[in-house]
């Protein structure tokens, strides 16, 4: 036994100093940047990199920036016909202020912008109650929102009715059509990526061969060539003298591409659907379309939100593409802007690539914060 | 089924029995789609073909054969305006290779950098490579290719003031110039040397597998392979008497003469697809890295291996099935990407195209072209990655 308890202290340790107190920024930088040699030497290239690049980004961005002026000379140099001095480099900020009503709304008349902004608030307010999981009636909330809105919506906007003039598309522009199309591009591909969906899973071999052709095909092209296709084909599918609105065609074009691929992410959703379910709804004796719409879709849906907020973010993003075929969202408006030759300057065009980019970021990078949201809600849903 | 038909009333049974028997309900649903997906595409071709007579374009790919009348400023293989619209369209495919491969390459490799990054124990690496991704991905491809084209190269010197690079490299905002090399005669003797030593580097790793499976030892393959692969070229370059030459560019009074070009347009594009697609990389190699087991790195530690070779022989390799099937899909979607090219003027396949398309009025024929070679493209890509895929994929005995 007592060789059992050889390893057992017989006397007192001497009291040790408290250890010195953890987490000052010193301690911190040493742990987390200068670990190791690989780390300090890593450290250092990065902060090198950090003073060479920030510095004179903020100085271009905000201190040597034009805010003010109502033409060219405020953003060139002397040498260029401008007030600046020589050498002078800077953000052209006036630009992007003078220019705001059309990179908003394009050639839409000033005195009728109401009709835009109403609807614009309309949206917001049924926007903000749908993306909070704590309110009720989802339901209806997504019926006004993604049924009723875009069509009451585009007639305010574009009028002929409740005798409001109408304002042809051609005079619309800026984010409010990078937010319309991305808007109509997800409220049509929602229902028509669900059905598509469906049709791939289903047992019917012409509608699943069909809707598996739909999907590969569009997914294995580009973009662009559905939009070249939807600019200059559509109008050759029509009758005779039946023509279709440029705007239209656009929705449909950019409607069709994403619809293909919100039907793989709602596919993923119905894989993950245990077979459980659907042998517990054939049991209480539910159709198919019962099943689907009651005790599938619903579950398959909730499963998938983050990645359908993803495709949203692509939607998004891809709507900028209409600049190509010639219309003028965000992106056209601001590039058509460079051939003002009222404000030709060479910081112009930088500048407004650079302010398009924000709002695009701002956009995508919300969208992309309420996914994480999102998923970490629907994460603990799943698991209490 | 037979009780329900016996319980029905009489009279109702049969065509109950039909109207709820789900083998002739889903005929009869793919009877109705196959009349309507039939008649809606007739409907159209025969709206087509009617608008198309009134048009008086003749459809057909016969305009392949007619001259193409319009100039490419970037022609991998010979051409000029005088060749056919066949021709042109050719080069814009391509072209369209050519900077999706280039792409694919680059955007690979900072991908992999970026994703190794964010997972970095040192915090300033970390938050950087976070900070690009969260730049990239928030913001359309067309728009970093814009920043690039009208933004960045157009503010380089004019080819006067080129900036000089090391090499004989000048960059101007006419693009990139830099010296070709010129094959004097015995420059075969190089090229026998390079195939020579292409097939010893094979042989070299076939033995030296086969020798650490027999005997454990392990042979430095890879140096020794790369020393082979500088060496006897060199030697053949000394030995057939230093045939190759540069045509090296020369400053002149507007602009450079001599050498090779890269064109700004081919220069952003690349650039813009590289970067965009590699932040999307860099959160698929990082999610594969994070998805490799904790235990597996802790167990290879438990035997002794060094905390480089956890990476190469256990980590990298278990990621690795994680990674391939999302970078497929990065893979195709920057080949898809690359036809943002028409917005700049970079004649890949879809610039081509529009410009025949614009000469001719041949849409259905263009369009046509355009997804074919984007499908074979698309499906080239999986065929190869599902490959690789299948020879990284766990082998469960």
């Amino acid at each position: 036994m007592a060789q059992d308890l050889a390893y057992v202290r017989k006397e007192m340790q001497a009291q040790q100093p408290a250890p010195k107190k953890e987490g000052t920024a010193i301690q911190w930088v040493k742990a987390n940047m200068f670990a190791t040699p690989k780390d300090s030497i890593l450290s250092i290239i990065a902060i090198v990199f950090l003073i060479w690049a920030i510095p004179p980004m903020v100085e271009w961005l905000l201190i040597n920036a034009a805010w003010t002026g109502t033409d060219r000379a405020t953003c060139a140099t002397i040498a260029q016909g401008g007030i600046r001095p020589d050498g002078w480099s800077g953000a052209c900020w006036a630009f992007i202020g003078n220019k705001m009503d059309q990179i908003l709304f394009g050639r839409y008349p000033d005195p009728w912008l109401w009709r835009p902004i109403l609807v614009a608030v309309v949206f917001t307010a049924l926007l903000i109650p749908m993306l909070m999981p704590k309110v009720p009636h989802k339901g209806w909330n997504a019926l006004a929102l993604f049924i009723i809105l875009p069509i009451i919506g585009f007639f305010i906007i574009y009028g002929g009715v409740f005798g409001l003039p109408v304002v042809d598309t051609s005079d619309w522009g800026g984010l409010m059509v990078t937010l319309i199309l991305s808007y109509f591009a997800i409220a049509v591909s929602l229902p028509f990526g669900i059905l598509l969906a469906l049709g791939r899973r289903s047992k019917l071999p012409v509608v699943r061969t069909l809707s598996i052709m739909f999907i590969e095909v569009v997914r294995g092209v580009p973009l662009i060539t559905i939009l070249f296709m939807a600019s200059v084909m559509l109008p050759l599918f029509l009758p005779e003298g039946m023509t279709i609105n440029k705007f239209l065609r656009a929705i449909v074009g950019v409607s069709l591409f994403i619809s293909a691929y919100m039907a793989e992410v709602i596919r993923g959703g119905l894989q993950a659907m245990p077979k459980g379910q659907f042998e517990g709804a054939a049991s209480l004796g539910l159709g198919y379309w019962q099943t689907m719409r009651l005790i599938i879709l619903p579950q398959a849906i909730k499963l998938v939100i983050p990645a359908i907020v993803n495709q949203f973010i692509s939607i998004f993003k891809d709507t900028s593409l209409v600049s190509i075929i010639g219309m003028f969202d965000l992106l056209g408006i601001i590039k058509f802007n460079f051939t003002d030759s009222s404000w030709a300057s060479p910081v112009t065009p930088i500048t407004g690539l650079i302010f398009a980019g924000l709002v695009f970021w701002v956009f995508c990078f919300g969208m992309s914060r309420y996914s994480s949201f999102m998923e970490r809600h629907l994460d603990t849903g799943h698991r209490s | 089924m037979a009780d329900t038909t016996s319980n029905a009333p009489l009279g109702e049974s049969r065509a109950a029995a039909l109207l709820y028997n789900p083998a002739v309900r889903g005929f009869v649903y793919q009877l109705v789609t196959v009349i309507l997906v039939v008649g809606f595409v007739w409907w159209v071709t025969d709206n087509t073909i009617t608008n198309l007579q009134n048009a008086g374009i003749a459809s057909g790919f016969g305009f392949l054969d007619s001259r193409a009348g319009f100039d490419i400023a970037q022609t991998p293989v010979a051409y000029n305006n005088d060749m056919t619209y066949g021709r042109a369209l050719v080069i814009g495919i391509i072209n369209t290779v050519i900077v999706s491969a280039a792409g694919i390459v680059t955007a690979t490799i900072i991908g992999f950098i970026v994703g190794i990054g964010r997972l970095s124990s040192n915090w300033l690496i970390a938050r950087l490579s976070e900070v690009y991704v969260e730049i990239f991905r928030n913001i359309p491809p067309l728009l970093v290719i814009f920043f690039f084209y009208t933004g960045v190269l157009a503010l380089l010197p004019s080819a006067r003031d080129s900036i000089a690079l090391p090499l004989d490299i000048y960059l101007n905002n006419r693009g990139l110039a830099f010296p070709t090399p010129i094959f004097g005669p015995g420059s075969w003797l190089m090229g026998a040397a390079l195939v020579a030593a292409i097939v010893a580097v094979v042989a070299l790793a076939v033995w030296s597998k086969r020798r650490q499976m027999a005997t454990g030892q392990q042979f430095p393959t890879i140096r020794v392979s790369i020393a082979i692969l500088i060496l006897l070229p060199l030697i053949a370059y000394f030995v057939s008497g230093m045939p190759v030459t540069f045509d090296i560019p020369v400053k002149g009074r507007f602009n450079l003469a001599g050498g090779a070009v890269i064109g700004p347009e081919f220069m952003s594009l690349y650039l813009a697809l590289s970067l965009y697609t590699a932040a999307f990389m860099a959160e698929i190699i990082r999610g594969g890295i994070l998805g490799v087991a904790k235990g597996q790195t802790e167990a290879a530690g438990a035997l002794g291996l060094h905390p480089r070779k956890v990476t190469r022989l256990v980590v990298v390799p278990q990621a690795m099935r994680i990674i391939i099937p999302p970078m497929t899909s990065e893979y195709l979607s920057l080949t898809k990407n690359s036809s943002l090219a028409v917005a700049i003027g970079y004649a890949d396949i879809v610039a081509v195209g529009k410009t025949v398309l614009n000469q001719t009025g041949q849409a259905v024929e263009v369009v046509t072209i355009w997804m074919i070679i984007y499908l074979t493209l698309s499906i080239l890509t999986s065929i190869f990655m599902n490959w690789f895929n299948a020879k990284m994929a766990l082998v469960e005995r």
